[in-house]
């Protein structure tokens, strides 16, 4: 392997990683508040979640162009005032693989609280835990299984997030040029089909060790859960 | 000592009740499944929300829809023990102990962990995963668990309901143990009056939502009403005696005296002075117009019918003053025309030694070398 793969490789990695972890709390707290409050507008809520699922990955890109360009109301807010950009930069490209693969974390998070018995949460509560204490000793541990789910599966996506990473952040070496764009990249240069065929076999590889890793965790914690 | 009122209503259900206990006994709130038992305890323990609600215990408001006080579930100190026992299932028996007895801090601690898992026998299987615990053991864990959270009131919903019949002889002797030893008011609640009269003082009967009558268990077991809810072959009254002093065990048969009267009831190990609450049912209760001679049955008593209720289409239901204490006999209506029975005849009434059933212990003197008792 040669730089270009090694810096399309640290790059996805880095930027998978960094969508999991900013979007992880936010995913809990929407998956909880779908699963476990009634209110107006749910409804809503859930499909707003789910849009990206359905929407062509541009328009997500597009998107968050409008609403973080430097010119964007959100994007000169930022700049203004912490100095922060998003545009052609990896927490840009961050941001738009959380937004890509927010619904399939919040979907496995969602679903593992459904199986959580709320009638524990009750039995807490008689014995004296307030609403947090409840989430962090009871709630939250059984709903681990879910939340790894989520996680892993997310993670796997983001690795491989384009279109709207593309239309976001541009194709940059070294700041937004992750695997899949560094793949297409290669297979617009007419002597760049070795390259492109190690990084669809480094893709591949990717892809099979997150699918054992997640299983292998999955188990553990079902062990642990005593189920 | 408790005072409970609460009225919710909901989809064309309505419970409104009004409970007032003035002793630290068990109360069993009894009813079938349907009429608003669990409702009630759930408000009680500040789990459901009622449209309007006051409860009291030991002189504490925990809740006032009047002054809008309403402390939350976990700040009232009410141990609940569910049907299905609810354990944490990420955590081994211990460490569901543990979970309630660390939140209990700051708390006046009156029960320990160790006395817990002594009177409740839990520690063959405290490191043991719930997931590996039998249903009895579990439903152990849970009341233990319960305790340990320092209650003023333990609501106890059905807690034998979902185990067979041997898991509940199983259990049933700690809850006993657990009433005989603590001085926690407790609500029971149940749809099998045989629990009830094992376990309570004190019994609220509820049907589609209103108390029907409340009283000592004694009383209640008189009322009409009883027999829609627990079937007629279930009907009997209820009554309490002590364990005379020579009267244990004299072949398998304790001397139970009830006012006037000394029963022989088929019953081991009873010990002395023990104060011992038995079951006459009606069905059982036989009467005649003379003294029967040479007859099996151990005890024949003498009364006076004090009245004739209709029962169904073919029976009646006589009540006997037997000097204090009435019993309820049921009789078909041609055995009541020959025998020409009415109300103020005299009669003798019989129930063998063998059909006395739920012969309950309450207060119990403490065996001696028993657990280190709890003053509260």
């Amino acid at each position: 392997m040669s730089g270009p793969e090694l810096e399309a490789l640290r790059l996805s990695l880095a930027v998978a990683l960094r969508s999991v972890l900013a979007s992880l709390p936010l995913a809990v707290a929407v998956a909880w508040l779908l699963a476990r409050r009634k209110f107006i507008g749910r409804m809503f809520l859930d499909a707003f979640v789910h849009l990206p699922l359905v929407l062509p990955p541009v328009v997500v890109g597009y998107l968050l162009l409008l609403l973080f360009g430097m010119r964007g109301p959100l994007g000169h807010w930022l700049y203004e005032h912490f100095g922060i950009q998003l545009i052609f930069t990896t927490a840009g490209a961050a941001l738009a693989t959380a937004v890509m693969t927010f619904p399939l974390m919040v979907r496995a998070i969602r679903i593992s609280l459904e199986g959580v018995d709320p009638g524990l949460e009750d039995a807490a509560r008689t014995l004296g835990a307030g609403p947090w204490d409840r989430f962090f000793t009871i709630t939250l541990p059984l709903m681990l299984p879910g939340i790894l789910a989520g996680v892993v599966t997310a993670f796997a996506a983001g690795l491989g997030e384009f279109g709207a990473v593309i239309t976001f952040v541009s194709n940059i070496p070294g700041q937004t040029r992750t695997l899949p764009i560094a793949l297409y990249t290669a297979l617009q240069q007419p002597d760049g089909d070795a390259l492109a065929a190690r990084l669809a076999a480094m893709s591949f590889s990717l892809g099979m060790i997150g699918l054992l890793i997640s299983e292998f965790i999955a188990r553990r914690v079902q062990r642990m859960l005593g189920r | 000592m408790f005072s409970i009122r609460a009225v919710k209503r909901r989809n064309g259900f309505t419970l409104d009740v009004a409970i007032e206990v003035s002793t630290s006994g068990v109360v069993g709130l009894f009813g079938r499944s349907g009429c608003g038992k669990t409702t009630l305890v759930n408000i009680v323990a500040g789990l459901l929300a009622a449209d309007e609600a006051h409860v009291e215990i030991d002189g504490v408001v925990l809740e006032d829809s009047r002054s809008k006080t309403r402390l939350p579930a976990e700040r009232r100190r009410i141990g609940y023990v569910f049907q299905d026992a609810r354990l944490f299932p990420h955590l081994d028996a211990l460490a569901n102990l543990r979970y309630a007895e660390r939140r209990a801090h700051g708390v006046e601690k009156r029960i320990s962990l160790d006395f817990v898992v002594q009177l409740l026998g839990l520690e063959p299987f405290l490191q043991r995963r719930v997931q590996q615990l039998s249903g009895g053991e579990r439903q152990r864990v849970a009341l233990g668990r319960a305790l340990l959270s320092q209650p003023r009131l333990l609501l106890l919903d059905e807690p034998l309901a979902s185990l067979d019949i041997a898991r509940r002889e199983e259990v049933l002797p700690y809850l006993e143990r657990l009433r005989d030893e603590l001085s926690i008011p407790m609500i029971y609640v149940s749809h099998q009056f045989e629990e009830v009269l094992r376990l309570a003082t004190h019994a609220v009967l509820l049907e589609r939502g209103h108390v029907i009558t409340q009283g000592s268990l004694e009383d209640v077991s008189l009322h009409p009403d009883l027999r829609a809810i627990v079937g007629p072959e279930a009907v009997g009254s209820v009554l309490t005696g002590t364990v005379e002093p020579h009267g244990a065990d004299i072949a398998g048969l304790a001397a139970i005296r009830v006012g006037a009267n000394v029963l022989h009831v088929a019953l081991r190990d009873a010990r002395a002075g023990a104060s011992v609450r038995v079951q006459l049912l009606a069905r059982d209760v036989i009467l005649a117009t003379a003294r029967p001679e040479n007859i099996s049955v151990r005890n024949v008593m003498t009364g006076t019918i004090a009245r004739i209720a209709g029962d169904d289409a073919d029976t009646d239901m006589v009540h006997v003053d037997i000097g204090g204490p009435l019993v309820l006999a049921r009789v078909t209506r041609a055995a009541s025309a020959a025998l020409n029975l009415q109300q103020g005849k005299q009669v003798w009434v019989l129930v063998k030694a063998v059909s006395i059933r739920g012969h309950a212990y309450v207060r119990n003197p403490p065996p001696p070398g028993s657990i280190h008792k709890l003053t509260y």
